[in-house]
């Protein structure tokens, strides 16, 4: 059984009179600890079916099975839950929020979980050890560098250790060295068995993903490793 | 679920980290809450100030006046004349009868002017007898007050109050002194000692003369109003039906007098100012449903900076109830904080006015307090309600994608 089965997705977006089809007989098998990134001209419905992983969307017709478990037919609250417990999400932006600090920010889906304020402070000082942020803890996002934010929503996503981590062009924002430096953390958290789906438009980062898909007008282009069967 | 100690600390640090805009909604809130308290303050000490001071009158006063101000039955006299006949000295005197009665005074009142070593002013007079003074508990500060004499007689000797002493004499001493009234010479045998009170008639700035004095100076022979008092505050009602019948067999079996007590007056004022506080009261509340709306605003414009965030907290895992339960909190806290500001701003305004009237007894009200306090949450947390489940509606993705 794979992690993630898409089966027969279809996602439409009604904009005035006209259907705009994001996603149209999207066929998809994950396993757990792959690293995958999705690629494909803006437009192409590479974002929509990142949503759609994460449970943000829901699909107008198909089936999502998520370890198994059919997550389409679940209510908001019990997808709420299984974003907290099983997804992490790293965005473009960072979204730090802007009045807490590195700290808070990291301890932000602790404090959703309602796990205890001790437990919380001894987890959220070892995230920030682990992601060389030790030193940094009591900083606004206004006042890190943009890899030491990426960082920070990166320990965020991966505090309640999820079984996949999804990021939204994680590197859009930064120069290329620091690009690489986060790109090199993702793929050592996905080196330690966490599924990492990646969007891209950068080619150079695409490329280094096992399994790449493109995609174009709301179908899959091509799948460099499809699983057999 | 998240811990309520989380949501508080959260909201807390959201509600700080704008200012500006928990300024302005707390002070909408203070504002009407302050107004509530001061307001109330003022309407209820306008109760107690006149509540006190007709008790100052004392309690067992009953007030005779010439006509009748309340319907009753059809009298035999009824149909020989409508007209009221005049309270006279006589009446007044037959009033003593009454053994439920302590003391009567009759009483004739009118302005006249008054004059001294060449200086001249507008007083009022008032013509009565010996029990006066004592049914108005006046103080005499220097000489006496009018002679016990037959009230018939009239000797030309007045009672100057304290203000007028002050105006026409200065320090000179005032005993013994003749003084004009009107077209009249008096002599000063007293001076009252200042009081400063006494509704309507300001008892510093009297003249009182005999009562048949006084009716020769108006050329007058009613009475304007009989005082009587009973011999105690239980004596009241036997005391008001002894002078009916009294007056109503002098006056040919016709009930033609009105009585007034102080309870009865009292009562009335306390009524009427009473309800002036709650109007007032509920006046003020409507600064509060104000609040309210600005409330309710000022979240919607929280929500819309803060669409992103709250996007991320429910890409996080936060459900729509954890995101309404957030900002109903914010809308709560800033109510709270807002409605004890205003408190503490109504009690200072009430101190305010309590300094600038000391005779005003401005306190607010327990049940004013309450109300405004409870209003005003109430208030928030019901304007806040729609904006948090505006909150816990937004679409993740479309929230996220908002910088």
């Amino acid at each position: 059984m794979a992690q993630i089965e898409l089966d027969n997705i279809q996602r439409i977006f009604q904009l005035g009179d006209s259907q705009v089809h994001a996603l149209q007989d999207v066929h998809l098998r994950i396993d757990a600890g792959e690293y995958v990134s999705v690629m494909g001209p803006s437009g192409s419905g590479k974002s929509t079916l990142l949503n759609l992983l994460g449970l943000l969307d829901r699909p107008n017709d198909g089936h999502y099975r998520l370890e198994g478990r059919d997550v389409t037919t679940l209510s908001g609250d019990e997808q709420a839950r299984v974003r907290r417990e099983r997804i992490g999400f790293v965005f473009q932006s960072f979204h730090l929020v802007p009045r807490l600090s590195a700290e808070e920010n990291i301890a932000l889906p602790l404090l959703l979980a309602g796990i205890a304020p001790h437990d919380r402070k001894a987890r959220v000082a070892q995230a920030l050890d682990d992601f060389g942020l030790a030193e940094r803890g009591d900083h606004r996002p206004d006042q890190l560098s943009g890899g030491q934010r990426q960082r920070v929503a990166i320990a965020r996503a991966t505090i309640m250790q999820p079984a996949m981590l999804l990021a939204d062009e994680p590197t859009g924002n930064l120069d290329r060295a620091t690009g690489e430096e986060v790109t090199r953390l993702l793929e050592a958290l996905n080196g330690r068995g966490v599924t990492l789906i990646v969007v891209t438009h950068d080619p150079h980062m695409g490329e280094r993903a096992q399994r790449q898909i493109r995609m174009e007008d709301g179908r899959i282009e091509s799948d460099s490793h499809p699983p057999a069967a | 679920m998240m811990r309520s100690r989380d949501i508080l600390g959260f909201t807390t640090c959201a509600a700080t980290a704008y200012p500006m805009r928990t300024g302005l909604m707390m002070l909408a809130m203070a504002i009407g809450v302050a107004a509530v308290v001061l307001l109330t303050a003022l309407g209820d000490g306008a109760r107690r100030y006149v509540v006190r001071e007709f008790s100052a009158l004392g309690s067992s006063l009953i007030i005779v006046l010439p006509g009748r101000t309340e319907t009753g039955g059809v009298g035999a006299g009824s149909f020989v004349t409508n007209t009221p006949r005049d309270l006279t000295v006589d009446d007044a005197a037959a009033l003593q009868r009454a053994n439920r009665v302590a003391r009567v005074a009759p009483l004739v009142l009118g302005n006249s002017e008054i004059a001294y070593a060449g200086k001249l002013r507008e007083v009022m007079v008032i013509g009565t007898t010996r029990g006066f003074a004592d049914i108005r508990n006046y103080t005499v500060a220097q000489g006496r007050f009018l002679p016990e004499e037959d009230w018939r007689r009239g000797s030309a000797v007045a009672v100057i109050g304290a203000t007028l002493h002050q105006e026409l004499f200065g320090t000179e001493a005032a005993l013994g002194k003749m003084i004009r009234v009107g077209d009249r010479r008096y002599r000063v045998i007293g001076v009252l000692a200042a009081s400063g009170s006494g509704l309507g008639m300001n008892a510093d700035e009297l003249v009182i003369v005999p009562v048949a004095a006084a009716q020769a100076l108006f050329n007058a022979s009613s009475l304007f109003r009989i005082f009587a008092e009973a011999r105690n505050r239980d004596a009241v009602p036997g005391a008001k039906t002894q002078i009916l019948d009294i007056l109503k067999t002098r006056h040919d079996g016709e009930e033609d007098v009105t009585l007034i007590t102080q309870d009865a007056v009292l009562g009335t004022f306390d009524r009427i100012l009473g309800a002036l506080t709650l109007a007032v009261a509920g006046i003020a509340a409507i600064s509060l449903a104000v609040a309210g709306i600005l409330v309710m605003n000022v979240m919607l414009v929280a929500i819309t900076q803060r669409t992103s965030e709250i996007g991320l907290l429910k890409a996080l895992g936060a459900t729509g109830g954890v995101i309404r339960l957030v900002f109903l909190t914010e809308a709560a806290l800033l109510s709270v904080a807002g409605a004890f500001a205003g408190l503490l701003l109504g009690h200072l305004g009430a101190w305010g006015l309590r300094l600038m009237f000391p005779m005003l007894p401005a306190y607010p009200p327990d049940w004013a307090i309450f109300a405004g306090l409870g209003t005003a949450i109430v208030t928030g947390v019901l304007f806040g309600v729609m904006p948090a489940r505006h909150a816990a509606t937004l679409d993740p993705v479309d929230a996220l994608a908002k910088r």
